[in-house]
């Protein structure tokens, strides 16, 4: 009986490391970038996507260390979940509260630290 | 009443007339022989690229290998005309292929698409555009989706529609309105209003994640009256330099 509780707990536990909103398995965060932000953020994070010819609001370099080091991780978040408008910037920046589960926004701002090789509050 | 005849007899031609006009401009009826043949050339020569059965992708790694759009909803998806049009002369809708990452390059400024990368798709004769268009109006997956949307006639200024998709929603960015302005990711919108259903532009943009979970158009929980209007303003764009 213990035995039994022990691997529904273990089950339970599982569950919630690997679960997500989406019930999906989450992808690397370098795959997601690769396919949702470089479409405008450019395939090497520098603002400089396919899309930006066009576009009155020019997409962030992610690669800009003074100014991705002024944001805060929550911030970032904020942005990539709930779109631009959310943190007061362009509606050109979408939310993809719907395409990512939590964990993959999270590790979204982990990536991007690694793009501008800052930290939050750093250059 | 004999003064209501004149009238009655008016209205029954007129109506006439209107049911004639409807069928001119409709696309000519399938055949169930159209279609199994139209059928047997997808299953031949399309489905290397296109998913005939669904479903779509789930996962990043079979996004990234799908090498043209899936079909498996084309009924509910496109006007016939259309595709018969389309299947004998086809000029690329999507400009940075499928997938889209797989042809881009840096650019002097920006990244580019990779013209050497993407490959003409195959042109049909009359006779089998018209057979491959029955075969994909019978694939009508998500119908249950369809179903639910209902796009009221209606008008709205070309002008108010541009600035809903451009200023308010940001569409723009990923979609041309005219062969040189817009976004290169998405599919091009200037052609929209002759290549897709009124009720598919509405439910795929109330979620394209329930079209194709892993899509890279986002959700942006558009409200019901600004997809009217922007169902309106799409179903006027039907080709030509029309910024």
């Amino acid at each position: 009986m213990k035995f039994l509780k022990n691997v529904l707990l273990l089950a339970a536990g599982l569950c919630l490391m690997f679960g997500s909103a989406k019930g999906a398995m989450a992808a690397s965060a370098k795959d997601n970038y690769r396919t949702y932000c470089a479409q405008c953020h450019g395939m090497q994070g520098n603002g400089q996507g396919i899309n930006v010819r066009d576009m009155d609001v020019q997409p962030r370099n992610h690669t800009d260390a003074v100014y991705m080091g002024s944001r805060s991780d929550h911030d970032l978040l904020t942005a990539d979940k709930k779109g631009g408008l959310a943190i007061n910037k362009s509606v050109l920046m979408p939310p993809w509260g719907d395409t990512l589960n939590d964990q993959e926004l999270h590790a979204m701002v982990q990536y991007l630290r690694k793009l501008c090789h800052c930290q939050e509050g750093k250059q | 009443m004999n003064l209501l005849k004149p009238f009655a007899l008016w209205k029954g031609i007129a109506g006439a007339a209107v049911a004639v006009g409807i069928l001119a401009l409709a696309a000519p009826p399938s055949r169930a022989g159209d279609v199994s043949a139209g059928m047997g050339i997808l299953k031949n020569s399309c489905v290397s690229c296109h998913n005939l059965t669904g479903p779509a992708p789930t996962t990043l790694k079979a996004l990234w290998a799908r090498k043209g759009p899936d079909l498996f909803y084309a009924g509910n998806e496109f006007r016939k005309s259309w595709l018969i049009s389309w299947l004998q002369k086809p000029v690329r809708v999507r400009p940075a292929g499928e997938f889209y990452a797989d042809h881009i390059k840096p650019g002097p400024v920006h990244d580019v698409v990779d013209e050497s990368t993407l490959k003409p798709h195959m042109a049909l004769s009359k006779e089998d555009a018209v057979k491959v268009a029955d075969a994909l109006m019978t694939l009508r997956a998500h119908s249950d989706l369809i179903a639910r949307e209902h796009v009221a006639p209606g008008t709205i200024s070309k002008t108010m529609g541009k600035m809903v998709f451009g200023k308010f929603l940001g569409c723009i960015a990923c979609h041309r309105i005219a062969p040189d302005y817009g976004g290169l990711s998405g599919p091009e919108l200037y052609t929209a209003g002759s290549r897709l259903q009124p009720a598919f532009m509405a439910s795929y943009i109330r979620s394209p994640q329930a079209w194709d979970p892993k899509i890279w158009m986002p959700n942006k929980h558009v409200n019901d009256a600004r997809i009217q209007q922007l169902v309106h303003y799409l179903q006027s764009m039907k080709g030509g330099n029309q910024p």
